[in-house]
């Protein structure tokens, strides 16, 4: 594991820009998947049919297939974005659809007479959904959105296709430089493990913190 | 002086192939309380979901206070506001505290400022005899306390009429009381009232009239002593035999 030591600050930097990568294109992915799953739930029915649209279309797609397709198309057709804002447009794109799924699941799993209660004070529908459904839709989904996060944590490493410097682009590297492939990957396991393992400890806490009484 | 608050005319609603409301014609007056009554499955629910849309119909008019329910949207909403609704099963908000059940409406659709809204609220939760449990959430309380609750919750929109959808058949019966007691003295304060319940003792001292209906009909409007003491339909006569053996 010498050249794991050796290299302990490129690791970190990958860590680092992995960390990036994930937070960044989350927050996104939170927003645009929570949209999303609004429109799937709502009455207007275009909105339906497009939210139905992006998730089957962006979710049924390798990621791999998405970026190098985002990265390399778009160049081609003369914008050019970095390969950091292209690598979180693509993840936030593709973790918003599962985000959608994992939202609209929780929605579904709110009573159906929450909303009835909420709608007969007159709240309108996007008051609703807002002070109503989603507060306890999110409550009920935190754990599989922990998981959706995780993933993403993961899924970040295609990044390093496009050349994004992240924990994986780094192994590769070291990689390419050492012929060690066994000690170079072991390092980025562990390292991807350092922000695995914590992630789903404090999801736990959060899930504890804000579950409602029953 | 007679003012009709909510004219339901001629209404009629499907599920699918299931008609379950049959040429409803009901009309309640200001300050008139009114219970419906009638078999399980006859359309009671129904007809008082339909009274702020949450149902919508397929034929017929519904107005509250002389104005016709819109569709779907900020006019509904807004309509809705005005008509105050008591479920069977409480639908408190549930990461809500109760305090918040009754402050969200009035803040939210009213714009009232928070300090405001918080301070009617107190009064009300206090005028239903929950004031203690105001930063207590729905689980904490037991049944008959959130229905009180969701009472206030109610009444924070200051509504034009007031329903309610067998607000004690859920209950445990020594709740039922301290529900019927804050439902009684709002009938006594004036308030329009449409009340879907069997508690006879609610009716006979609150009703105006009663409404009987079986089948997606409505086969009988009398007053409670006459209702009760003897009704006119052999369908009512048949389901107030079966009630009243209890
Ligand atoms: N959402 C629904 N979908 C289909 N059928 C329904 C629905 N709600 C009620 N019904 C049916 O409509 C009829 C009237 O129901 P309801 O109004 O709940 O009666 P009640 O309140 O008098 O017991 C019943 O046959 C019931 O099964
Ligand atoms: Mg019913």
């Amino acid at each position: 594991m010498g050249v794991v030591v050796d290299n302990a600050g490129q690791y970190l930097a990958g860590m680092a820009m992995t960390v990036a990568l994930t937070l960044v294109s989350f927050s996104a992915a939170l927003v645009i998947g929570t949209v999303v799953a609004a429109f799937r739930v709502s009455p207007v029915p275009p909105l339906r049919t497009a939210g139905t649209l992006w998730v089957e279309t962006v979710r049924n797609t390798p990621l791999t297939v998405l970026m190098v397709l985002f990265f390399f198309g778009f160049t081609k057709l003369g914008i050019q974005y970095s390969a950091f804002t292209s690598a979180v447009i693509v993840l936030s794109a593709y973790t918003s659809t599962f985000v959608a799924e994992t939202v609209r699941s929780g929605i579904n799993a709110v009573a159906k007479g929450q909303a009835e209660a909420a709608r007969s004070l007159g709240l309108t529908f996007p008051q609703v959904l807002g002070r109503v459904v989603l507060p306890q839709a999110f409550r009920t989904v935190l754990a599989p959105l922990g998981s959706v996060f995780i993933a993403l944590i993961k899924n970040s490493s295609i990044a390093s296709i496009i050349s994004v410097v992240e924990l994986t682009e780094v192994a590769d590297r070291l990689n390419n430089e050492t012929a060690r492939p066994v000690a170079v990957f072991l390092g980025a396991g562990m390292a991807y493990l350092l922000l695995t393992l914590p992630s789903g400890f404090l999801v736990g806490v959060l899930e504890r913190r804000v579950a409602i009484k029953r | 002086m007679v003012e009709p608050l909510v004219v339901a005319t001629k209404v009629n609603k499907w599920f699918g192939p299931l008609h379950v409301l049959k040429d409803v014609d009901l009309t309640v007056e200001k300050g008139e309380v009114v219970v419906v009554l009638g078999p399980s499955g006859s359309g009671k629910s129904t007809l008082c979901r339909t009274l702020n849309r949450l149902e919508p119909i397929h034929s017929g008019t519904i107005e509250i206070d002389g104005v016709g329910l819109p569709e779907e949207g900020k006019a509904l909403a807004k309509l809705r506001s005005d008509v105050g609704m008591v479920f069977q099963s409480f639908n408190l908000f549930a990461h809500k505290t109760v305090l918040q059940n009754v402050t969200l409406g009035p803040e939210k659709v009213r714009k009232m400022p928070r300090r405001e809204a918080r301070e009617r609220a107190m009064a009300l939760l206090e005028r239903v005899g929950i004031a203690e449990k105001a930063d207590r959430y729905p689980a904490e309380l037991s049944g008959g306390q959130q229905q009180r609750a969701a009472i206030a919750r109610a009444l924070a929109m200051d509504p034009k009429v007031m329903l309610f959808d067998e607000p004690t058949s859920a209950l445990d019966p020594e709740m039922i009381k301290e529900v019927l007691d804050v439902m009684l003295e709002l009938a006594h304060e004036g308030t329009t009232m449409i009340v879907v319940s069997h508690e006879m003792g609610f009716a006979r001292s609150a009703a105006r009239r009663v409404a009987f209906m079986d089948e997606g009909r409505i086969v009988e409007v009398a007053p409670p002593e006459q209702f009760f003491h003897d009704p006119e339909s052999a369908r009512a006569r048949d389901f107030l035999g079966k009630v009243l053996a209890h």
